[in-house]
């Protein structure tokens, strides 16, 4: 590379904490990770939502309260709010290039989600226990 | 602080339009639109427990026409994002990188997609409509 040739720090030193060499691989296998679970889960949702689409009140919260689903729609919810922060945030990375609307857009949409991830989650105990 | 001087990769107007863009433009696009999705969950789980003329007034806003729109444009965003990201997941492993393979998957992702999204829609027209 055309680094300064006065400059004597070695090239290592200058690259840590830099780009690339902090949380990219964690990032990276997070989100694959939570999609692999949201192939199962979206699909899972989709069919039981499907399975209500003429369900009273009652009914939904009879199906909402059984334990597999109640589980199964914490999941969904708390996967699918850690996959979007994440999809969102490559995608602020990309686009947003000033760097205290990256911060907070970033910060914002994680409040934003970490506000309806629990909400929902809050939401689906109250149905369960019938709180 | 990296040289911000670098050079950036020309914008979309000067590619020609092919496949293999339009799937990576649509698994962003999806993707955004369906982190906002998950709000309406949240919006519909909060309602479940919050008693029936909470959830009556969901399912009132979610049969309106702009409802049903919204729920068409989430559902195809959803079976978008799904087909492709199994496909990005297979390309994660090292397959289909040549480039007939690449554009033949990038159809069936759309294809696919498309194909849910009249099932599913013709599953709950025929059970009676939405709401």
């Amino acid at each position: 590379m055309s680094a300064n040739a006065k400059d004597l720090r070695n090239p290592l030193k200058r690259a840590r904490g830099l780009g690339s060499a902090q949380s990219g691989v964690g990032h990276w296998w997070t989100q694959r990770v939570t999609a692999v679970a949201l192939i199962v889960l979206g699909l899972w949702f989709v069919a039981t939502v499907l399975s209500l689409l003429h369900a009273d009140f009652a009914t939904a919260k009879a199906t909402a309260a059984k334990p597999w689903n109640a589980l199964l729609l914490i999941l969904f919810v708390v996967t699918a709010f850690w996959h979007a922060v994440l999809g969102l945030q490559v995608v602020i990375e990309d686009y947003v290039h000033t760097r205290w609307k990256e911060v907070v857009l970033r910060v914002a949409i994680k409040f934003l989600a970490v506000l309806g991830a629990l909400a929902s989650v809050l939401a689906v105990l109250r149905i369960a226990l019938g709180a | 602080m990296a040289d911000t001087r670098r050079p950036l990769s020309p914008h979309l107007q000067i590619y020609k339009w092919q496949v293999q863009m339009v799937t990576s433009i649509l698994h962003r696009a999806t993707g955004i639109a369906l982190a906002v999705g998950t709000l309406l969950v949240a919006w519909g789980l909060i309602s479940l427990a919050a008693g029936e003329s909470a959830f009556d007034q969901f399912k009132v806003c979610m049969g309106s026409p702009l409802g049903i729109v919204l729920l068409v444009g989430w559902s195809w965003a959803l079976f978008y994002h799904l087909c492709n990201g199994i496909r990005h997941l297979l390309q994660d492993t090292g397959m289909g990188y040549a480039i007939p393979q690449f554009m033949r998957s990038s159809w069936l992702s759309v294809i696919v997609s498309l194909v849910l999204l009249v099932l599913v829609w013709a599953y709950v027209l025929t059970t009676g409509g939405a709401a």
